[in-house]
């Protein structure tokens, strides 16, 4: 057992963890932070997909002692001031949630992908999202989701400058 | 019936109830759920295909230190299953194991790692019996009883039925062929593995779970455990994706509840994903058989079809599956004649049961290669003999099935235009092909699983007093969207706006029965009991109202969230101002709601399995490139048209089926669920059981078709599995017209393509 100090979705949290602990197990277990999903444990289906200092990783097969002192997101961290974050409006909008199993994942790793690159196409999209798994929608909505957001933070952009 | 454009909430995309809670992670599945002092529940399985349990000795596990519970067959000696002809499971296993993964034991304790330590220290002896893995071997071996039920060797069940006048039928044909087909097993690889969190308090127990069917895991917990069934709840909480698969009650439900007993601590279990895998009641293998005699112009004269159904250890679905396999031929095309022959026969392999499309997938798909192969003989056009043959609005089938509407041409036709059929099919280069085929599925299986003179879907709504409206439905939404349609069928029918809606669901204890989410028969049933349910409360608001102001019950309407006098534009009051008068002049503002499909059942034996109160149709079109150097089949896009009555919500309407033309896509060309020699499963996993990611899926262009089902609420029919019968035959179809090789064998590899050519090569 050993301390393990980082910052999760802003907060600092500081908590005794096993060497062998993942940080999927960390995040649900220990902390109740339940919107990360197991869909697999195996780093096949994308599901337990978090942000690990902005990059999407596989947190069941992330060891937690991997991420002192670094920035953690989760789904539950996405929403600012409650907020919800353009691409969690865009899944709803979009009709991009069936079950909504990995929809947590998917839109943490739109998130980074729209964060590298604001304005992709649909074959960037594809590409970046082709490690999450979803069995519902056939993927078409999701694809939608992202472009409509990245449409939308253009929008804003635009009305910024 | 003419579509009715005046309504303000059904008929346009709206997001579902629950997206907000799954986008920010707030939804609570079964594995999210917090419980006080919750132990770890894991299940020990079977290392043997077939093998006698002489003894399990559990003394070391208990002992083990943070060990709280262990249960085994004898804990609960009594035989459920899904169907009442199929009750042939334990919740844990009784002197026999069937397939490697079969449940033998289970354990409870304060963590994981003990728990699956205490597994390690269970020992069972087995006396290994030969295990039976093919299919054929399972017709005919009599010295090897799977099961005692089986009356001869190891068939389950077998079916034979005749319609019509087959001998005339053939002998009135110009030409006749046969073929045969083989569609092997596929999984429903929902994302959320399934968990079940049993707890037991003051005689009661309550369980969470990923299922489709509360109302069935209620009864067979209630039978199994001997508690009466006031004595349990079961409450369905965010399910992610069920597809069939958690569509039956399922032995880590039992064991989770008779661990919880024990311990009187709450118990959870959640499958890993190969548990998943292991465990899987997929789509059945299927080999089939298939002989049509046709007119010189197409026109089907007589149909003969078999099936061989490879059922796996257990009975599950599989009766129904068999009968489906022969019952669901006789649309979508005119088939005067018909007879089937279908055998369903145990092997020791997992049990297979319900998958999406349930019974009618793998022989849509023999059927429309073989009609797309009649019609290449024939010389005759893929879309021609199609709509040729199309059965119309308000027939009666050879089998008996009652077809009210039906616009099955017009989706030929959509898919015909979209996929520019005309110009496009035989006319592409050397490699690139387009196809078509159709199907027809359920709205709803007319007889409920076990026989009862009851409804099949119950709903009860209540308006609070301030307006708002609380709907209760036992309803599974398992990310269809069944809480959204109800919500809009409220609001709709009274004339609120659907923000004043709220649907409580899925919870035994609090709603009202409803079978489950299978056959496709929760848009269709409990969207008919709800429109009953809120027509009832708006005719007891109205009728209040009425006598209190002194007008005509006809005079009156909601809309908008208020009361109007017909024909004026400023409103009496609001809808909360007009519950108030209803409740104070001594009117209940509770109403209850339900649906029973008409006596449907054919004159016949098993006439009762086929019959739906309505039918859904569609067609499809797919577009393939096929690479003739290294066999790879690339699927460039699948244009969809179905008829689904009424596009209630088009916004999860389409999605369901995009999802279905996805997942008919990967069993067409990627997934494959098969077994090693010795009845292992060869990979269950998601690196060896290929699910279409995004960058696999082709492009997906879905056209709702409607055709207001004179029984449907406010017209709707089912969408959600229908929609994946016509993938498959259309890509098989579509390779055929790129490269000019028929394949029979599903699922398509690169190999398949390559040895098909080779031999087109040699016999041209």
């Amino acid at each position: 057992m050993r301390t393990l100090k980082f910052i999760l979705n802003g907060d600092e949290i500081e908590i005794g963890v096993h060497d062998r602990e993942t940080l999927l197990e960390v995040l649900r277990h220990r902390l109740g932070m339940t919107g990360t999903k197991q869909g697999c444990d195996q780093g096949e289906c994308g599901s337990c997909t978090v942000l690990l200092d902005g990059q999407p990783v596989l947190s069941c097969l992330t060891l937690a002692l991997r991420v002192e002192n670094r920035q953690v997101t989760t789904i539950e961290g996405l929403a600012e001031g409650g907020k919800l974050h353009p691409i969690q409006t865009a899944f709803q909008e979009a009709g991009a949630v069936q079950c909504g199993f990995c929809t947590p994942g998917m839109v943490l790793t739109a998130k980074a992908l729209l964060d590298r690159n604001p304005h992709p196409c649909r074959e960037d999209i594809k590409e970046a999202l082709a490690g999450n798994l979803c069995r519902c929608t056939g993927y078409k909505k999701i694809v939608e989701a992202v472009e409509r957001a990245a449409a939308k933070g253009m929008e804003e952009t635009d009305a910024q400058g | 019936m003419p579509r009715d454009n005046t309504y303000h909430c059904i008929g346009r995309g709206m997001p579902r109830t629950d997206s907000l809670a799954k986008v920010t992670g707030t939804a609570q599945f079964t594995a999210d759920i917090p419980a006080h002092r919750c132990l770890v529940g894991k299940i020990l399985r079977s290392p043997h295909a077939h093998a006698r349990i002489l003894s399990i000795d559990t003394r070391k596990a208990v002992t083990l230190p943070g060990v709280k519970a262990v249960v085994t067959g004898a804990d609960a000696p009594v035989k459920y299953g899904i169907l009442p002809v199929s009750q042939d499971e334990y919740p844990l296993a009784v002197e026999k194991v069937r397939f490697i993964g079969d449940e033998v034991a289970a354990v409870a304790a304060v963590d994981e790692v003990t728990a699956l330590r205490a597994l390690e220290l269970i020992d069972v002896r087995y006396e290994v019996l030969p295990a039976i893995l093919d299919p054929h071997e399972a017709l005919v071996r009599e010295d090897v009883k799977i099961h005692e039920r089986a009356a001869e060797a190891n068939i389950e069940r077998r079916v034979h039925l005749v319609f019509g006048d087959l001998d005339q039928g053939f002998a009135a044909a110009d030409y006749i062929r046969e073929d045969r087909f083989f569609k092997d097993a596929s999984s429903h690889a929902f994302l959320e593995p399934h968990s079940a969190l049993a707890q037991y308090h003051d005689g009661k127990l309550t369980l969470w779970s990923s299922t489709q069917v509360p109302h069935y895991v209620h009864r067979s917990l209630s039978k199994v455990l001997g508690i009466p069934m006031e004595k349990v709840r079961v409450i369905k909480p965010a399910l992610g994706g069920g597809f069939g698969g958690k569509g039956e009650p399922l032995p880590l439900e039992f064991a989770a509840s008779l661990l919880a007993v024990k311990t009187g601590q709450p118990v959870r279990i959640t499958h890993s994903r190969e548990e998943v895998f292991l465990t899987h009641r997929g789509r059945h293998p299927m080999e089939m058989t298939l002989k049509t005699g046709v007119k010189k112009d197409g026109t089907i004269t007589a149909v003969q079809f078999s099936s061989l159904l490879d059922g796996g250890a257990y009975g599950s679905y599989g009766v129904v599956t068999m009968i489906y396999s022969g019952q669901l031929l006789t649309a979508p095309y005119r088939v005067p004649a018909y007879a089937f022959d279908s055998a369903r026969v145990f092997t020791n392999k997992p049990p297979c049961g319900a998958q999406r499309g349930h019974g009618g997938v793998q022989p849509r798909f023999a059927f429309e290669v073989h009609l797309d192969r009649i019609a290449a003989d024939l010389g005759i056009d893929s879309l021609e003999i199609r709509r040729c043959n199309a059965i119309d609005p308000g027939t009666i089938t050879v089998n008996e099935l009652r077809i009210t509407s039906c616009a099955f041409k017009a989706c030929l036709d959509r898919v015909a235009e979209t996929v520019d059929w005309k110009n496009r099919r035989g006319k592409l280069p050397y490699g690139k092909g387009v196809g078509l085929a159709g199907g027809f599925y359920v709205s709803g299986a007319a007889y409920p699983i076990y026989a009862n003179p009851m409804p099949h879907s119950q709903v009860q709504i209540r308006v609070d007093r301030d307006g708002g409206v609380t709907v209760y439905s036992g309803a599974s939404d398992i990310g269809q969207g069944s809480d959204t349609l109800l919500m809009m069928i409220t609001a709709e029918t009274l004339g609120i706006s659907e923000q004043s809606v709220r649907v409580v669901s899925a919870d035994t204890e609090t709603t009202p029965v409803d079978l489950g989410s299978y056959s496709s028969r929760v848009t269709f049933m409990a969207g008919n009991a709800c429109c009953q349910a809120a027509r009832e409360i708006r005719d007891r608001l109205l009728g209040a109202c009425a006598k209190k102001l002194e007008r005509n019950h006809e005079d009156l309407m909601l809309r908008g969230g208020f009361l109007f006098e017909n024909g004026k534009s400023e409103p009496l009051m609001t809808f909360a101002e007009s519950s108030v008068l209803a409740e104070a002049s001594g009117v209940a503002l509770c109403a209850l709601g339900s649906y029973r499909p008409p006596e449907l059942a054919g004159s016949y034996k098993m006439g009762g399995v086929g019959p739906s109160p309505a039918y859904s149709f569609g067609a499809q079109a797919a577009e393939v490139e096929v690479d003739t150097e290294t066999g790879e089949i690339k699927v460039l896009k699948i244009h969809c048209a179905h008829d689904l009555g009424f596009a209630l919500n088009p916004l999860t309407a389409s999605g369901q089926a995009e999802g279905a033309v996805a997942m008919g896509f990967g069993e067409t060309v990627l997934e494959h669920h098969g077994f090693l020699p010795g009845g292992r499963h060869n990979g269950p996993n998601f690196l060896d059981y290929k699910l279409p990611t995004c960058l696999d899926v082709p492009e997906i262009e879905v056209t709702l078709v409607e055709s207001i089902d004179p029984a449907g609420p406010y017209g709707a029919k089912e969408i959600g599995e229908g929609s994946l019968h016509p993938s498959l035959p259309a890509i098989v179809n579509a390779i055929h017209d790129a490269i000019g090789c028929w394949l029979h064998d599903l699922p398509l590899t690169p190999e398949q393509v390559l040895a098909a050519l080779a031999q087109k090569e040699e016999n041209p």
